[in-house]
């Protein structure tokens, strides 16, 4: 039982560690699939965790908190679609600068404000999304084999980590069943033709780089005011490059985007595990295959192995409307 | 009407507009130091008297210069293949390993004359390697260039991290980094350059890597606009399908520019790793090879003007530190925002004025 015990301890990890991932993903799948590239998820998310500690410790609100992050996140969505779609500037270019833009200004106003070294103040009680108790967690605690399942995986995170598997299905159902999802598609595959049929392409993608905004905000407060208590400077930590992997690895559909990121977090999660662990017959696996493995895996799949990544066609490439 | 075909003299284009965009880039720098309650005249004044003041604050500044340009240069001649490459940073990483295993080969038996050669063909020869693969899968396989850098990126500093800790550690020791080169592994010092403008050296590493950047600057030049291979690449950079037409092939030329690029990166380590603290330490690349895509894009992707955009970012970079001794209020990280700022003004948002300079030309033509 005691092997079981573990495997129910990494899956629990496996859940906490793959949620940032999830949200970020599909942020990422909303903009590449209306043709912008999103090289700044990482640092949207960066921006929103330390907008929302910050409103999170000033209020005491947690949701306040989240709503601050959304909002900074945005903004960040926004200058992006101001260089990259209204100036058709170098959409990697702009992506790459938000990122900095982020790593810094967070650390200097959270020294300027904070004075702890780029930190926010520890944040807790109602300022936090704490975890939450399913019903019937006591009932369930001695079944065998579902129970500890129950009790320690599916039972005991926070409301984002519920609200980011939910975003899963609500992402498939917008972007393939509604018509606005068809036309960030299509604008995303032929801008010239969603054009033609007079629908603004412009509007189109900016609205796809704000619903990316959105989400990054709850990525990043999940990072700084539920997974942890406060924001520390660079807590992304290439999270945001790790997405933008399983967006790929995931050939940019929704379902499969979350099986990649719950993978990718596995290996994190596995990672964290056999650290200081010798596995018989091999010895100690470095730590560092681990983190580099989900790189690893996304270049064999680019590279085509793995069955072949479609991206969007017009992906990266500004709209001109006439010459 | 559309403005994007009005031609503007060269002048406005290459000097007018830049200048611009800095300019805009560094007042809203600006805004960010007012708004967190410091001056940010009495700022900008610290930053040049840190950076340009004194003997060992110039030494400082052109060390940091010399990372950049080689960075700068890396990023510049993938750019000109019509190639993003953002993997600068790893690749200088593996430079590293490159020059320290020759510095570590050779340091006990020769003078450091005899070392450079060889550590300079090391440092490219590996950081090239780590750009074939990324180069390999947009040549053959039509892998975005992007993704496939920054991928080798994080691989890169895992394996480094590995190596460090596992192979090249000084058994016995805790940190994770090599033993200390001896002369023979080391670039000296540039003091007698300094002296001929009556300058101190003092502590800054300001050493010989320099003048390999400069030479590097100058060879890229040649390469870009004086040899077939250039002129391949930048027609392949500006229209892929006319170079394929005229029967340049493709996947050689990006082959061979990421492989230029790479090993332009992979020198960058000479400058830290032989210059400055004689072995090899993990991270020590230290962000130099993304500060690399901004310089690029300031400069234009020209060697001349990395060369400028360089020291620039080396008078941020040394100028910042003792800012934020002065002003503890202004963190180091205000340079990064800065290099963010400048990325996304030179860079994403370059043509942003370019509408008003039509207006603003045609009226002062027809005047």
């Amino acid at each position: 039982m005691e092997f079981y015990d573990i495997v129910v301890s990494i899956l629990g990890s496996t859940i906490r560690l793959s949620i940032p991932l999830l949200f970020t993903a599909l942020a990422g799948l909303f903009t590449e699939r209306a043709g912008v590239f999103d090289i700044g998820l990482e640092g949207k998310m960066l921006a929103a965790a330390f907008a929302s500690a910050c409103v999170a410790y000033v209020t005491g609100n947690a949701w306040l908190g989240l709503l601050g992050g959304i909002g900074v996140s945005i903004l960040f969505s926004l200058i992006h679609g101001f260089a990259s779609i209204t100036n058709r500037g170098n959409q990697i270019v702009s992506g790459v600068a938000l990122n900095f833009v982020a790593a810094g200004l967070t650390v200097v106003l959270g020294q300027a404000w904070f004075g702890q070294g780029g930190r926010t103040p520890q944040i807790s009680g109602e300022a936090r999304f704490s975890p939450i108790t399913l019903p019937f967690v006591d009932a369930m605690r001695d079944v065998p084999f579902i129970g500890p399942l129950y009790v320690h995986v599916i039972s005991g995170n926070n409301i984002l980590t519920y609200l980011a598997f939910l975003a899963v299905p609500i992402t498939w159902w917008v972007l393939f069943r509604t018509r606005f999802g068809l036309r960030l598609r299509a604008v995303g595959e032929n801008p010239g033709a969603v054009d033609t049929a007079g629908i603004s392409v412009t509007w189109l993608r900016y609205r796809a780089v704000i619903v990316a905004g959105f989400l990054c905000g709850f990525s990043g407060a999940y990072l700084s005011i539920a997974q942890s208590a406060a924001f520390i400077k660079d807590m992304s930590a290439g999270k945001g490059y790790i997405a933008l992997a399983a967006l790929i690895f995931a050939k940019w559909k929704p379902v499969p985007v979350m099986f990649a990121c719950l993978l990718f977090g596995f290996l994190d999660a596995f990672a964290n595990f056999m650290q200081g662990k010798a596995v018989p017959g091999i010895g100690e696996v470095p730590v560092q295959i681990f983190q580099a493995l989900p790189y690893i895996l996304t270049c064999i799949l680019l590279a085509g192995f793995i069955g072949v990544a479609h991206p969007p066609k017009a992906g990266g490439v500004p709209y001109t409307k006439e010459r | 009407m559309s403005t994007a075909s009005v031609p503007l003299p060269n002048w406005i284009t290459y000097g007018l507009m830049p200048l611009l965009n800095l300019l805009v880039a560094f007042f809203i720098s600006g805004l960010v130091v007012w708004w967190i309650g410091e001056d940010p005249l009495a700022a900008l004044k610290l930053l040049i008297e840190g950076s340009l003041g004194r003997g060992d604050a110039i030494g400082f500044t052109l060390f940091y210069a010399t990372s950049f340009i080689f960075t700068g240069l890396s990023v510049a001649v993938a750019f000109h293949a019509g190639l993003f490459n953002i993997g600068s940073e790893g690749q200088a990483y593996l430079g590293g390993l490159g020059a320290a295993l020759v510095a570590l080969a050779l340091d006990r038996y020769v003078p450091w004359y005899v070392t450079m050669p060889f550590a300079v063909i090391g440092a490219a020869l590996f950081g090239a390697a780590w750009a074939f693969i990324p180069a390999w899968l947009q040549a053959k396989r039509g892998s975005h260039v992007v993704i496939t850098t920054i991928m080798f990126n994080f691989i890169g500093a895992a394996l480094m991290v590995y190596l460090l800790v596992n192979v090249l550690i000084v058994p016995g020791k805790m940190a994770p980094e090599t033993r200390t080169f001896l002369p023979g592994g080391q670039l000296p010092k540039l003091d007698w350059l300094m002296a001929w403008f009556g300058l101190k050296l003092g502590p800054a590493p300001f050493n010989v890597s320099f003048l390999i950047a400069l030479v590097m600057a100058f060879l890229v030049w040649v390469l870009i606009w004086r040899t077939k291979l250039g002129y391949e690449m930048r027609t392949l950079g500006i229209s892929p399908s006319a170079a394929i037409y005229a029967g340049i092939p493709y996947g050689r030329t990006v082959i061979i520019a990421m492989l230029i690029s790479g090993g332009l990166a992979g020198m960058m380590a000479l400058n830290p790793v032989m210059g400055a603290s004689a072995r090899l330490q993990v991270e020590f690349v230290g962000g130099a090879g993304f500060v690399g895509i901004a310089v690029s894009l300031m400069g234009r992707s020209h060697p001349l003007g990395i060369v400028l955009a360089a020291l620039l970012f080396g008078i941020l970079y040394q100028g910042g530190a003792d800012l934020s001794f002065e002003m503890p209020n202004i963190t180091r990280e205000m340079i990064v925002v800065i290099q963010g700022l400048v990325i996304l003004f030179a860079g994403a948002l370059e043509y942003m004025f370019r509408p008003a300079m039509v207006h603003l030309y045609q009226r002062l033509k027809r005047a």
